[in-house]
């Protein structure tokens, strides 16, 4: 008696769950995108996350949502698995655009003070965990490559104090802009065009104690710019890729030199 | 009032599930790597472990103990906790998809975490009412939050640090662990103190 009123309880309850799954995943299932089912087939599976996405699912879902995304971000996919999505998002394989990656920074060692003597682990993020770092500038290239370390491409190198790309070689995979502990990679359309190369958001004479080559927020650049892509947030001057007219003008108006062209 | 206080504070603090009780160590070590993760599945912990108390506490009180079937409590709880996260993600899934995309992630690993199975349990063991037992898994949620956050921060340094090689990895994570899990042992005898 005690073991049948125990397994019926016990039945019971499992029953009522079950229903509880069944009916809810039947009545409140979400409708999953066709395509984004489709992309994710062409997908390894990996879930490295070197596209920028949470995982394959994650790059499936931007890429159903927005075929107009770069569909050759995925590394263990290759040039087959861009094919095979190209394919089924309907988009001509090149179509897509590249990406590399540009350091917003522009301070080397002539360019920016120094605040101490890091003799510690070679590694940015432990040398920014001592006061942000050596440099003057807490916003910028710490210089102790962690994202050299991070590239898997062999396109970024460290010279007198800052991490410079090759972007003939950068494939744009952007795990050089995760592993920098400052984020001061940033990935930018492979195209001409002119980019800021400072991330530093103090006030103009701040930025000059810090570094001779910060952006000041002077707004001439801004003010000079023909296609106006140019705009001043948080005292720091940011070009707009999409109007960018790769002019230049703005490259060598800028009194200290924190424009530069990509290309 | 004061006794819930108390109760609260005791399960954040002095019962600590993870640092004192060692329970649901697997996340401790598995998410603990940043900060921000760690803050997420801590605050999915604390509402697994309200929903499961909620629904775990009536099915002891007016299911299992009326018929003398208080022995089948671990399959049962574990049955229904299962299912009822299971359900939560599909309704959050349904209804609340920026909520999903914080928090779901770590649903599926809570489901059977033994700190929530403990919860439930303990709270049942130490014969707490129904308000009681919601208080305390909050706690004990809260508790699993700090733990998690506080270890958090503790092994973003302990990543940069370079130790002997034998040590490396979960080694010299595991030695850190019982270095903060001490650090909690000093908060036994407070509630006596303070609510006394």
């Amino acid at each position: 008696m005690t073991i049948l009123t125990a397994t019926l309880l016990v039945g019971a309850i499992g029953l009522i769950c079950a229903l509880l799954l069944v009916v809810a995943s039947h009545y409140m299932a979400v409708k999953v995108n066709e395509t984004e089912v489709a992309v994710r087939a062409c997908l390894p599976g990996a879930n490295c996350g070197a596209c920028g996405y949470s995982g394959c699912d994650g790059y499936a879902a931007a890429l159903a949502a927005d075929p107009t995304l770069p569909a050759n971000l995925c590394r263990p996919g290759g040039a087959e698995a861009t094919e095979k999505i190209s394919a089924v998002l309907g988009v001509e394989a090149k179509s897509a655009e590249p990406y590399v990656a540009f350091v917003r920074c522009g301070g080397d060692c002539d360019a920016r003070g120094s605040i101490s003597n890091y003799e510690g682990v070679r590694s940015c993020s432990a040398a920014k965990l001592l006061f942000g770092g050596a440099s003057a500038c807490t916003f910028g290239c710490l210089g102790y490559g962690s994202c050299t370390e991070a590239c898997p491409a062999d396109a970024i190198c460290i010279e007198n104090g800052i991490a410079h790309v090759d972007p003939r070689r950068c494939v744009g995979c952007g795990l050089c802009a995760k592993a920098c502990p400052n984020g001061v990679i940033t990935l930018l359309p492979a195209r001409k065009q002119a980019a800021v190369s400072c991330m530093s958001q103090l006030k103009g004479p701040k930025v000059r104690a810090a570094c001779s080559t910060g952006c000041i927020a002077c707004t001439k650049c801004a003010k000079g710019c023909a296609s106006q892509a140019i705009t001043i947030e948080n005292n720091l001057a940011r070009v707009d890729p999409a109007a960018c007219s790769a002019c230049g003008e703005c490259v060598s108006g800028c009194p200290t030199g924190a424009i530069r062209m990509l290309f | 009032m004061t006794k819930l206080l108390a109760i609260l504070f005791a399960s954040v603090l002095v019962n600590n599930y993870t640092l004192v009780k060692f329970l649901g160590i697997c996340p401790f070590l598995g998410v603990s790597k940043k900060v921000d993760q760690a803050a997420g599945m801590g605050v999915a912990v604390i509402f697994v472990m309200l929903v499961a108390t909620a629904a775990t506490w009536p099915i002891q009180t007016f299911l299992l103990d009326p018929y003398g079937l208080g022995y089948l409590q671990t399959i049962v709880f574990i049955l229904v906790i299962a299912a009822l996260v299971q359900f939560v993600e599909i309704v959050l899934k349904r209804y609340l998809p920026a909520l999903h995309q914080s928090l779901g992630i770590y649903l599926p690993l809570i489901t059977t975490n033994c700190a929530v199975l403990g919860v439930t349990i303990n709270n049942i063991t130490d014969g707490y009412d129904f308000l009681t037992s919601m208080v305390s898994s909050l706690g004990c949620g809260l508790g699993f939050l700090l733990a998690m956050v506080l270890f958090a921060g503790v092994r973003s340094r302990v990543e940069e640090a370079i130790p002997p090689k034998p040590f490396s990895g979960i080694p010299i994570t595991l030695i850190s662990a019982s270095i903060v899990a001490l650090a909690f042992y000093g908060f036994s005898g407070i509630i006596t103190n303070i609510f006394g």
